[in-house]
């Protein structure tokens, strides 16, 4: 079972940095404007001054 | 936005299938590539900053992408946000008409080709745009002005645009339901382990369940706050909801689990307890989703009606201030075009106004000097200055609104299906579970700890899940097709109440009819004749004029004089009334006379508001679902009687008054009907929140569109028979789900209070009668779409 004290920390640390991943986005507003992200994916080819402020 | 499917338009008759190169807009034959100067105009704007692509990259043009010919009066730079000590300016603004990735797309690159533009982010779905320059705020009137040139309409964003957008809650439940998928995945990777494990020695057993504890404990606090506080705010109200059943059960077995790995028991419920709180707030997310799509259409609705006022100080020169900082006795200039938004009297001079949203009459009136004039009409005439007479918050719009508060708080009051299955739910599920504990604990002589892991899994297993998603699931699903439609559903109950309606009540002007005069065809006439009298009209904002320049579109001729409740003069040619044009007839209502010369034969162009093309469609697919139909107008008899004739609505109601209206409304309720409301007017609001349901049609006034439960934002009425199939559809499924539900709490139930369950157990059979319920509510939308 000495498998378990490697494994289950292991998991439990991917699980928490996917949480943290996750409230990140949330709180930076990355799931405001779902519908626009997908569209606005398609239309980059000019170089634009907004996207990196 | 929903776009407005091509073929209604083009299905109209007298248009060709030509569009406009720009807003896609049918445009006559002949008449060119565009369908008015504003749309050439744009055209040649996205052309010269090299965005042609817009046009092959955009999902739809439906007509919508037209510039209007006179922008709204608003000041964009009060507005205005200084940012870095003055040296910058942002501004923020709804932008009204952005469908598709496309048009995000042709706002940006736009206001970006602007060299002190810094920065421009729109919004999709909030339909925010964020602008950011370098420059003085002034420069917010040139920005907007861009924008409203490539044919949006844009207005600064408001606190009602703020509310519907913003929405912490709904970030709130995101956030919880990220806790709470995190937890209940995790936790299942440590229960699969104890339950496939049967040769696990005990030691490891109890680190797992440890383990799952650590995890489990604070997932089921912190993502459970959704439903604690309802439940919370629903006790303190002295009633009980479903919330609180999830919140008990949730509590309870996180409590029991917690005892269980203190006595090393050989089942803890971690991961019920957690995937029930994952399931049902991904149920929530997505029903709030449909939601907020709605409200954000709604509040942008709103919004673009909403506007300021040209405020006439001591030295007489109007200033834009808002509307509510005017005060009684305060002057207005009232420009042509503009909508009253206040109670006031006409200071001096004649005034033209079309009343047709506060009284349904469809013609303009004239109004003498000292006369009252209603707030929500609209000025035909030239601009005239109008002494206000009660604030906004006491005004008659005011009142109106608070008349809609109260009745919709009554219609608050009605027991949705969901609450009444929790209010037989709650204590039947409370009693089992109490009698379970007390039966193993003092009948069969359990200690009080085992005694409570039967009692505990009868909660859990009772499905609180499936029960609590039954409905949502159906109403997103009905909700989300119903939106694609172009129908809106603003109240949660909305659909209950639209499936049990048996009558129906239409307004006839802007209803049944397009609200606006269209000219008849006439063959005798000479089209040349035709035209020479659009280039005149088009310098006029008479109801007529308009409709004219709408029949052939045509420049506009220069040197036109108005003279108004008369008509137009350019030169000799003349049009007007009989009178004005030296014509011997009769003052005929809907006829415009024009006169090329003096000595020229008078022609006249005869107009009629005609009913929408789907009209007698719609109100035959209502007669096939079993609902009988009444007009009730405040227009003239001899109007009603032709529109209730030609739709085939068997009664009729003519001059009826907003207060005929709402009694008209009462007393069917009091006979024990259940009305459907269909209006679009001032004077329909009132008798729209009486009614069981009430819906209003595109291009409604603001106050019908509030007081509605669901909107129609496609043209035309079709939706709302389809709307009626729909809700009945999604109420069957909403009841075949609180059955299948309760059907497998047949077995579950008495399994449980054996003792018989296991964890394992109570995941399949949670799991399991959530998957029949969501898929057995998909079927709802699928169906639309056959």
């Amino acid at each position: 079972m000495t498998a378990l004290t490697v494994l289950v920390p292991l998991a439990l640390v991917f699980g928490l940095t996917a949480l943290f991943c996750f409230v990140w986005a949330l709180r930076s507003g990355q799931y405001e404007d779902l519908e626009g992200a997908a569209s606005r994916i398609l239309f980059d080819d000019l170089p634009r001054k907004d996207s990196r402020q | 936005m929903t776009a407005v499917p091509a073929a209604i338009e083009a299905s109209e008759p007298g248009f060709s299938a030509a569009a406009c190169a720009h807003c896609g807009a049918p445009v006559a034959p002949g008449a060119g590539r565009f369908c008015c100067a504003g749309c050439e105009g744009a055209h040649a704007l996205i052309s010269g900053l090299g965005l042609e692509a817009f046009y092959r990259r955009r999902e739809a043009a439906s007509g919508e992408l037209r510039p209007t010919d006179a922008p709204p009066a608003i000041r964009f730079a009060t507005h205005v946000r200084p940012e870095r000590g003055g040296e910058q300016h942002s501004l923020d603004l709804m932008v009204s008409g952005l469908t598709c990735g496309a048009c995000v797309w042709l706002v940006e690159q736009a206001l970006a080709a602007e060299p002190d533009v810094l920065r421009a982010r729109a919004g999709l779905s909030t339909r925010r745009l964020s602008i950011t320059w370098r420059g003085p705020a002034e420069r917010a009137e040139d920005l907007a002005a861009l924008v409203a040139r490539l044919g949006f309409h844009v207005v600064p964003w408001s606190p009602a645009c703020l509310r519907a957008a913003e929405d912490a809650e709904g970030q709130a439940l995101l956030r919880a339901l990220g806790i709470a998928g995190f937890g209940a995945m995790n936790v299942m990777l440590l229960s699969v382990a104890v339950w496939v494990g049967t040769d696990m020695g005990e030691g490891t057993r109890s680190l797992l369940h440890w383990l799952a504890a650590l995890i489990g404990l604070p997932v089921v606090l912190v993502a459970g706050m959704p439903f604690y506080r309802s439940a919370w705010a629903a006790i303190r109200a002295g009633r009980v909801n479903m919330d609180f059943a999830v919140s008990l059960g949730v509590l309870a077995t996180a409590a029991m689990s917690l005892s269980e790995t203190l006595r090393n028991g050989p089942y803890t419920w971690f991961d019920g307890a957690t995937a029930l709180l994952a399931l049902l707030l991904a149920g929530r997310v997505l029903d709030r989703g449909a939601r907020r799509r709605v409200r954000q259409v709604c509040a942008e609705l709103l919004a673009l009606q909403t506007g300021e006022v040209a405020l006439l100080g001591p030295d007489g020169k109007p200033r834009t201030v808002p509307v509510e900082s005017i005060r009684p006795g305060d002057r207005l200039l009232v420009a042509a075009g503009e909508r009253l938004r206040l109670d006031g009297v006409l200071e001096s001079g004649e005034a033209l106004l079309d009343t047709s949203a506060s009284t349904g009459e469809s013609l303009p009136r004239r109004f003498a000097a000292g006369a009252p004039l209603p707030a929500g009409a609209v000025n035909m005439g030239s601009a005239f200055v109008q002494r206000v007479t009660a604030a906004a918050k006491d005004g008659s719009l005011a009142a109106m609104a608070r008349l809609l508060e109260q009745a919709e708080q009554a219609r608050g009051r009605y027991v949705s299906i969901a609450d009444r299955a929790a209010r037989l739910y709650v204590p039947v599920v409370h009693t089992v579970a109490a009698a379970t504990f007390l039966g193993w604990w003092l009948g069969v002589g359990l200690p009080w700890q085992e005694a409570l892991v039967p009692a505990v899994a009868a909660l859990i297993i009772t499905c609180p899940c499936a029960l609590a998603i039954a409905v949502p699931a159906v109403q997103v699903v009905a909700v989300g097709a119903l939106f694609r439609r172009g129908v809106l559903v603003t109240s949660p109950t909305a659909l209950e109440r639209l499936a049990a309606c048996d009558h129906a009540v239409l307004d006839k002007t802007g209803t049944l009819t397009m609200g606006r005069p269209e000219l008849l065809p006439d063959p005798t006439r000479p089209a040349e004749a035709l035209a020479a009298a659009a280039a005149l009209a088009a310098n006029s904002r008479h109801p007529l004029a308009r409709a004219l320049v709408r029949a052939c579109p045509s420049p506009a001729a220069q040197g036109v004089e108005e003279i108004p409740g008369q008509g137009l003069r350019h030169g000799d040619a003349r049009l007007g009334s009989a009178a004005f044009c030296g014509v011997e007839a009769p003052e005929e209502s809907l006829t415009l006379w024009f006169r090329a010369g003096p000595g020229q034969a008078p022609i006249a162009f005869r107009f009629a508001d005609r009913l929408r093309p789907d009209a007698a469609e719609a109100v035959a697919a209502l007669h096939r679902l079993g609902l009988s139909t009444e007009l009730l107008s405040g227009d003239g008899a001899p109007a009603v009687a032709e529109a209730a004739q030609a739709t085939g609505i068997e009664s009729w109601q003519a001059r009826a008054t907003p207060e005929d209206k709402a009694a008209r409304i009462r007393a069917l309720r009091a006979e024990g009907r259940r009305p459907l409301m269909l209006g679009d007017g001032i004077n329909d609001a009132a008798a729209l929140s009486l009614a069981h349901v009430s819906a209003s049609p595109a291009g409604a006034t603001d106050l019908a569109q509030s007081a509605a439960d669901l909107v129609l934002q496609a043209e035309g009425l079709s939706a709302l028979p389809a709307a009626v199939a729909m809700a009945r559809r999604a109420q069957r499924a909403a009841r075949q789900n609180i059955g299948f539900s309760l059907a497998y709490n047949v077995v579950a139930v008495p399994a449980a209070m054996l003792g018989l369950a296991t964890p394992l157990i109570a995941a399949l059979v949670m799991a399991s009668s959530s998957l029949m319920v969501i898929l057995n509510a998909l079927r709802v939308g699928r169906e639309a779409h056959a």
